[in-house]
């Protein structure tokens, strides 16, 4: 198993890099030149002065920003992470039903890019430098150039607009009642955005699978292997993709901040009610700062949990990187 | 014809590169106010010879707005990726020169920019000053040195360890006087690369960013904005305002990047065979 100690200490430093990310965004939210008073004003229109000095002796606006960052924090480790002005309900209710949405979405990008990004670097890394490795190549390579948004917009254009084989957004059909969505219905819903979210992550772990498996290819213990007479296959699966798939598993792991800041913008095109497209709404207008500051923690978080599996993940698979990991 | 050896090749190639970017900024900056104007005589027009990309709803020069909009991705992407380049500069200098606890403290920096999803980061940065360009371009700059960072230290502690700088450490020259002197102009190539390679992810950044409107203004023709106004027409088969201009934030996303790695074949050639 993983050694315990480098885990202990590596979650210690995570703690300690959440703090200062809580810190950080605190101070970034204070320092925007909009009031909280004018935003609450946007927010609500036609509220009384009354409530507005209410809402200042609630928030403690007229606190030092010391105390005001301190109480922040202390809500925050309570599980009290204040109301969400834009859908004036707790931020915590607000992450949870729309994260339940993103997960669904991430996941089946992150899968859809880890099966089909590291079946395609094994395709390039076995024609190694002949043809067909040269067009896959210059493919990846192009779609690491292409913004997620855009091709988003192109999916929606191309299969939703133009084919109408894909609903043009949302995640489930427009009137209908949650609980009589089917399952198929969300799945109907879920495929183009997926699709746009995994793009830029297949390309990248294409690439980077194909210059591991090159390197296997390369090596000493395959140039032995042919001599023995192993086949084309057996030394693919025997040698190559057991080599390459360590490197390919952490890196989808350590993908995570990617996989966030992408749903942002596939979310957004696609009308998805998830987190990421919470977040781009929560930034605009009047800016919902108390939900902006609840997804930039909840998404550290979720970045933070991406690293720690990838850590681990490493340790427990590849033994090299056991020995001294404690150091 | 003679055969060109790879490294004229290369040096040609990044020539005529370079070339091509600076025309585009060029050519979108001389574009005058009166080529951008609407005609509604002219909406919504398919691509055609005298309107290459189409026109739009206004019946606005799509081509004309593109190369504007690509002359001002190239601005902002070129201001944002130098001021990460030199933060990059300043704290992998730093963190490799410096004692043990700089050298811990700039990774932890490290590690911090790179525990918020950078989108996210951005949008936070560009809400603290208000959007606009300016937060746009420190957002940028703030999430994208630690990357260049950590090769710079590497390649410093590299340097650190030749027996030049032991011998002008002997001599008795301060730590001050061999970064200088040894060690900024062999880490010059390097960073020089590393600011072109930040490029792509700068200009993406910022059309992504105006696209959700925490970037440039809506009057200017930024790839963003023009992609946004596409999304209310696609619906209505009018997908040549998306395509061409986002094709041509592809393909100049894609040049910069292969100038960046064609400069570092020139530059080393040994760490860069392929």
């Amino acid at each position: 198993m993983a050694n315990l100690k480098s885990v202990t200490i590596y979650i210690l430093r995570g703690l300690t890099l959440l703090l200062a990310v809580s810190l950080l965004s605190f101070v970034l939210a204070s320092a925007s030149p909009i009031s909280p008073e004018t935003r609450y004003r946007l927010s609500h229109p036609g509220v009384s002065d009354e409530n507005v000095e209410k809402m200042r002796e609630y928030w403690g606006i007229d606190e030092p920003p010391a105390e005001r960052y301190l109480g922040w924090l202390d809500g925050i480790l309570r599980g009290e992470w204040g109301t969400s002005t834009s859908y004036r309900q707790p931020v915590l209710d607000v992450i949870g039903v729309r994260f339940k949405a993103s997960l669904a979405l991430m996941m089946s990008a992150w899968a859809l890019s880890g099966i089909f990004g590291f079946s395609a670097g094994c395709f390039m890394a076995v024609f190694r430098d002949r043809w067909p490795d040269r067009i896959v190549r210059r493919i990846c390579l192009f779609m690491c150039s292409i913004p997620t948004f855009w091709i988003g917009l192109v999916f929606l254009a191309v299969f939703a607009a133009a084919l109408g084989w894909f609903p043009f957004g949302l995640a489930a059909p427009p009137g209908v009642p949650p609980e009589a969505v089917t399952l198929g219905q969300r799945i109907h819903h879920l495929i183009l955005p997926a699709l746009t979210l995994s793009f830029l992550s297949f390309a990248n772990l294409a690439l980077h699978t194909r210059e591991k498996l090159a390197d296997v290819y390369a090596s000493d213990y395959v140039l032995f292997a042919r001599a023995r007479g192993e086949g084309e296959a057996r030394i693919l699966f025997r040698h190559g993709i057991r080599n390459a798939m360590i490197p390919a598993v952490v890196m989808q792991f350590g993908s995570f901040a990617e996989l966030f800041g992408g749903s942002v913008f596939a979310e957004t095109i696609f009308s998805y009610p998830g987190l990421g497209a919470a977040a781009a709404a929560a930034g605009t207008g009047a800016s919902d700062i108390p939900l902006f500051l609840g997804i930039v923690m909840f998404s550290s978080c979720f970045v933070f949990i991406g690293n720690l599996i990838a850590n681990i993940l490493t340790q427990a698979i590849d033994p090299r990187t056991r020995e001294g990991a404690a150091a | 014809m003679k055969r060109l050896n790879r490294r004229t090749a290369a040096a040609i190639g990044s020539a005529a590169m370079l070339a091509i970017v600076l025309a585009i900024y060029i050519g979108g900056a001389m574009i005058p106010d009166s080529a951008l104007q609407a005609d509604f005589s002219q909406r919504g027009l398919a691509p055609s010879a005298t309107h290459l990309f189409g026109t739009d709803f206004l019946g606005r020069d799509m081509f004309a707005r593109t190369v504007k909009g690509l002359s001002l991705s190239l601005a902002v992407g070129a201001a944002a990726s130098a001021m990460a380049a030199i933060i990059a500069l300043a704290v992998g200098v730093a963190a490799a020169m410096g004692r043990s606890a700089v050298d811990h403290a700039a990774n932890w920096f490290v590690d911090l920019f790179m525990s918020v999803p950078h989108t996210v980061l951005i949008i936070l940065i560009a809400i603290a000053l208000d959007r606009g360009a300016a937060g746009m371009m420190l957002g940028i700059a703030l999430t994208h040195w630690t990357g260049l960072a950590r090769v710079i230290r590497g390649e410093v502690l590299q340097i650190r360890a030749q027996q030049y700088i032991t011998a002008s450490r002997g001599f008795g020259k301060g730590s001050l006087w061999i970064a200088r002197r040894h060690i900024l102009p062999h880490v010059a190539p390097q960073f020089l690369i590393g600011l072109v390679l930040l490029f792509p992810h700068a200009i993406m950044h910022e059309s992504g960013l105006t696209f959700l409107g925490f970037g440039l203004p809506p009057e200017q023709p930024a790839i963003g904005i023009i992609l946004s106004e596409s999304m209310k027409y696609i619906s209505s088969g009018m997908v040549w305002l998306a395509v061409f201009p986002g094709l041509s934030l592809a393909a100049l996303v894609l040049l910069i990047d292969r100038l960046g790695n064609t400069a570092r074949r020139l530059f080393e050639p040994r760490e860069a065979q392929l």
